[in-house]
């Protein structure tokens, strides 16, 4: 989230202008001096190129070159062995994926599940969450911590621990509803018109104490006297709540929805320990890692299905980053 | 129920309603800890007596047995340093790079300041996968013969760093940047003028301002690369380099029949965070606030 308060160094700052630029020599004096760029000596340029350029050299060569490597392959044929055997094969990988890949359209549809379900359970869960421990109650602090314990966990850990409570015949949930016996198992992770809802159940307990923590955060930064107007005009809590303090969290509102848009994007963890992506709980990232560590090394259809998530990646990053940047500048 | 008011007679009618939440929170938070506890529970009982009477039964024994048997057996040590080699110097360096990154957008006005922080931060935000297959592959090409165990790029450490490094500054340059303008640009300035080269601005002036940051940050990227799964997966072959998190996938596989001992160790592997965590809850959740575009 942007600090709304931020300051940007606007070009021709007037005190930079009035002191003399003991530096000035150095720097043609073609263009109007910006700020206090021109007090920068040859060497501060140089330093400064080394700072900003060594972490983005880094972080282009491994990120976005390799994006866009991704896209290039995807249009490729390459066992992964030696240079020479890349062919280029244009939309061929493509066509394969949409018309003969039992495993496509259901792991497409999955993630856009998980994310119709992190947005409509677990965040207004978080949200209300957050609304009844903004109230200043005692032991406000032990609940937080209950509810966000999950998030600090790994998503592995998350998915030994429910596999704890799904097996089959040791699993806590058919112990206690008298399931754990042979004949009569319900096969929480097996069975493909469950599992996906069951892995979401874990998904879910993490992404609650998530939302709520950034809810929290949202109404903290809500103005007091807004409530007591509220209170005053006579509004009860439900009416103060939609009418008043809700719209103020529209910042908060937008940042939660990017941000499960993505971790729908982003699932795996929880999936491969639970079952490996096994049928039923098929994602697009689970079928792209499949590709490198499982036995077939098919680099260009693998790619296929990443370009498939960038796409989707970045008609949620591009808008959401042109308005973050935005307002920045304005500010 | 009425929110917090300035009008002191609401208080009595408050009160019944706060028990009420009181009893709903302490209810659903319990609820919420109910499968660590099933798992913490499940860990404490013995493999022999949770076979024989099931797993929902009242306990005979309680005995830690479970964790000493998880930890000696898997050689957990081994794995809790690999993932220290790891995460230690991917946070520092994370911190330090993103640092020098977001000092350049911010402080300075440069043209290529916005396109910069865009590419950092759109970085951020892709999926690991969408990148994974070529990386996997460039970390095979690049030969690193005497530096890494493998010999290569992959299936090392080093490999590991570089590419928490390369992804985690994103998120960090852009938190970053946005505290560093909230500075007062007087403080370089005057420096500046004063003849400070900028690494001295940086090091001596505006690092140290940047503190609390900093510590949030720090926070957040340990338990972040701590729990890391998918990169570890993906780009380390040899069981024995792998880091905790990944390491316990392997692991389950050797006692998979005993419930008891998986669940041992994955709470082992837990720990960690958690003291973390409990340390330094402030910073953590002040982390992740301060940047929440992180996905």
């Amino acid at each position: 989230m942007t600090n709304a308060d931020t300051t940007i160094e606007k070009s021709g700052n007037p005190e930079a202008a009035a002191v003399p630029p003991p530096g000035s020599a150095h720097v043609p004096a073609k263009k109007v001096p910006q700020g206090h760029k021109r007090l920068l000596t040859a060497r501060d340029r140089f330093a400064l190129g080394l700072m900003a350029g060594l972490p983005t050299i880094l972080h282009i060569a491994l990120v976005w070159v390799t994006a866009l490597a991704s896209i290039l392959l995807a249009f490729t044929t390459w066992d992964g062995i030696g240079f020479d055997a890349i062919q280029w094969v244009g939309l061929e990988n493509f066509k394969e994926l949409f018309t003969n890949n039992p495993q496509f359209w259901p792991a497409v549809e999955h993630n856009v599940v998980w994310f119709v379900v992190l947005i409509l359970i677990p965040t207004p869960l978080g949200l209300f969450l957050a609304v009844q421990l903004d109230k200043k109650i005692r032991f406000s602090r032990v609940y937080q911590t209950a509810f966000f314990l999950p998030v600090v966990l790994s998503m592995a850990v998350i998915g030994f621990v429910w596999q704890l409570v799904y097996n089959p015949d040791t699993g806590l949930i058919n112990s206690l509803i008298g399931a754990n016996e042979p004949g009569k198992y319900i096969d929480w992770i097996g069975d493909p018109d469950l599992n996906l809802w069951a892995v979401l159940i874990a998904a879910s307990w993490r992404h609650t104490g998530y939302m709520m923590i950034l809810y929290l955060a949202g109404l903290k930064g809500v103005d007091p006297s807004l409530r007591e107007a509220s209170a005053l005009d006579g509004a009860n809590e439900w009416q103060t709540f939609k009418n008043v303090i809700f719209p103020t969290l529209r910042p908060t509102n937008t940042v939660v929805l990017v941000v499960t848009i993505i971790e729908a994007l982003r699932a795996f963890d929880l999936v491969f320990v639970f079952n490996g992506g096994a049928e039923g709980t098929e994602l697009l990232s689970i079928l792209v890692t499949s590709n490198i560590i499982g036995e077939s090394s098919r680099i260009g259809y693998g790619s296929a299905i990443a370009v498939v998530l960038l796409a989707i990646s970045l008609v949620v990053i591009i808008p959401y980053l042109i308005s973050t940047f935005r307002k920045e500048r304005q500010a | 129920m009425s929110t917090v008011s300035a009008l002191g007679k609401q208080r009595t009618s408050v009160r019944p309603a706060r028990i009420l939440l009181h009893v709903f929170l302490a209810g659903a938070a319990l609820a919420w800890l109910a499968p660590l506890l099933w798992a913490i529970y499940a860990a404490l009982r013995p493999y022999s007596e949770t076979s024989e009477k099931g797993y929902v039964s009242w306990p005979d024994t309680l005995t830690f047995e479970n964790f000493t048997n998880a930890f000696t057996q898997s050689d957990m040590t081994h794995y809790f340093v690999n993932t220290l080699i790891v995460s230690v110097p991917a946070v520092l360096l994370t911190l330090f790079l993103s640092s020098m990154v977001a000092f350049y957008v911010s402080r300075f006005d440069f043209r290529i300041n916005l396109a910069l922080l865009l590419v950092f931060t759109a970085g951020n935000l892709l999926p690991q996968q969408v990148i994974i297959t070529p990386l996997y592959r460039l970390y095979l090409l690049i030969d690193l013969p005497g530096i890494t165990m493998s010999g290569k790029l992959y299936d090392s450490a080093l490999g590991l760093i570089l590419i928490h490094v390369a992804f985690q500054s994103g998120f960090c340059a852009f938190v970053l940047s946005n505290y560093m303008r909230s500075l007062p640009h007087e403080l370089t300035e005057a420096a500046l003028v004063d003849g400070a080269s900028v690494w001295r601005m940086y090091w001596q002036i505006v690092l140290p301002l940047c503190r609390p940051a900093m510590a949030a940050l720090a926070t957040l990227l340990s338990i972040w690369i701590y729990n890391d799964f998918f990169w570890a997966l993906v780009l380390i072959s040899t069981g024995e380099n792998m880091p905790i998190t990944s390491a316990l996938n392997n692991l389950s596989g050797q006692f998979f029949t005993d419930n008891n001992l998986v669940a041992a160790g994955a709470l082992l592997t837990a720990i960690p965070t958690l003291i973390v965590y409990f340390l330094l809850q402030r910073q953590f959740v002040g982390g992740l606030t301060l940047g929440a575009n992180k996905g």
